[in-house]
């Protein structure tokens, strides 16, 4: 009997040790206490190009993520790439002339949404449209442009 | 023709020992599967199995997972410093061992530490007749034998592994904060940021279950199907390690490819 109440505490213990560590996984290893994504607001954005921006990239504004990109969509008239970005309902005051760019944190970091407020006073809503977007920088099409400008002074 | 025909044969029966083989371990998952109800007023087999299968693997667990942990860290920083981005080793640690290390080092850990020892036991219970012992008294094996180790171990490989993987990071925060001086801030904010819970944490524990099935279920089927001798016990005991771990390798490919496979 007694032998059996010792395993039974270690079993105890163990157990509540695995669910400590699957805890620990949850809380301080991954984000459960950011942005869920199930609830808050959806908002569209069109980019001339998104080069890199993936399902799930953070959308932020000055730098404190608001929300996640949760699809990303093809316009076959204007080919465009056609951004949905949801946005947790704590962010509800964004003003409707906000500026949306394709962003990269860092020099090699991931690509990121940046919201940038304008002075509307109306605010978007579910299923709003982003009318001024900036696109993605490609860094060859920057190599390239560089090159071209490079070459033209020579030619002088 | 005697040559050809019995290199023939040999293949036939090699291919339909190994269909029977398969059919008996199916007919007898099955028949441990409907055992599992029957555990519920006798949970206490159940724990008793667990503190065999579980809490005795902590120790090589705890100690694994730390060293693990402490190895990535190292290797992460060197090799992330050359791009001046140890700022990422929190990321490098913490998704390697959530994602792989975790699960899968565990599941081999456990089935050199547990499954070895289900299989042996098991076969020595055929090998001295006690199993047959309790089919003369009524009492069917597979749910009073079987059914409680596998359900152990199916409930043990998960908190292991979680146990392994949490582990793991604190030896990567050891190594790359406390010795290799990567900011401890950055360290979890850079973790945090990139490794999800969804995506992450719950596919990790996913993947450790289902290495707990087939762990739990290759030592107890080939303990049960052992040749009862102590060389039969012995073969079936290098089979349960030898198989488990090839199939948590193979398995784990898949389920890598059918979780993270598609962005």
């Amino acid at each position: 009997m007694r032998q059996s109440r010792t395993i039974e505490i270690w079993v105890g213990l163990f157990v509540a040790a695995g669910l400590a560590a699957l805890f620990v996984l949850a809380m301080q290893v991954s984000n459960l206490t950011a942005v869920s994504g199930d609830e808050g607001y959806e908002i569209k954005a069109r980019f001339e190009n998104i080069s890199g921006l993936k399902v799930r990239s953070p959308v932020t504004m000055a730098g404190v993520r608001i929300g996640r990109v949760v699809d990303i969509g093809f316009d076959h008239e204007t080919y465009e790439a056609v951004v949905t970005l949801r946005i947790d309902s704590a962010f509800d005051q964004l003003p409707d002339d906000t500026s949306a760019a394709v962003l990269t944190s860092g020099l090699l970091g991931e690509k990121y949404v940046g919201l940038e407020p304008g002075g509307s006073f109306d605010y978007l809503s579910d299923g709003d449209l982003i009318q001024l977007t900036q696109s993605s920088l490609v860094l060859e099409q920057l190599i390239g442009q560089f090159l071209f400008s490079q070459a033209e002074k020579g030619g002088e | 023709m005697s040559v050809r025909e019995s290199s023939i044969q040999s293949l036939g029966r090699t291919a339909i020992t190994f269909f029977e083989k398969l059919g008996r371990a199916h007919l007898l998952f099955f028949a441990i599967l409907a055992g599992l109800p029957g555990l519920i007023p006798r949970f206490r087999l159940v724990i008793q199995q667990v503190y065999a299968v579980g809490v005795l693997s902590l120790l090589i667990i705890l100690v694994s997972g730390l060293f693990v942990g402490m190895v990535l860290g190292l290797q992460g920083y060197y090799t992330l410093v050359d791009f001046g981005a140890e700022q990422s080793l929190g990321t490098v640690v913490a998704l390697t061992l959530v994602r792989e290390l975790g699960p899968v080092v565990t599941a081999l850990l456990f089935a050199g530490r547990a499954g070895s020892a289900l299989t042996a036991e098991i076969g020595l219970m055929k090998a001295t007749e006690q199993l047959s012992g309790m089919e003369m008294m009524a009492v069917d094996p597979v749910k009073r034998i079987l059914s409680p180790r596998f359900l152990a171990g199916l409930l043990s490989l998960p908190l292991l592994a979680a146990i392994f993987s949490a582990v793991g990071v604190m030896g990567g925060y050891f190594v790359g904060v406390g010795l290799l001086g990567v900011d401890e801030g950055a360290y979890w904010s850079q973790m945090q940021a990139s490794v999800d819970l969804n995506e992450d944490v719950y596919n990790g524990v996913i993947k450790s279950l289902v290495f707990g099935v087939v762990a739990s279920w290759i030592a107890v089927f080939e303990g049960y199907d052992a040749i009862p001798t102590s060389e039969g016990v012995s073969r079936a005991t290098t089979r349960t390690v030898v198989h488990t771990s090839l199939a948590v390798l193979g398995l784990d490919f898949i389920l890598t490819a059918l979780m993270f496979g598609e962005q």
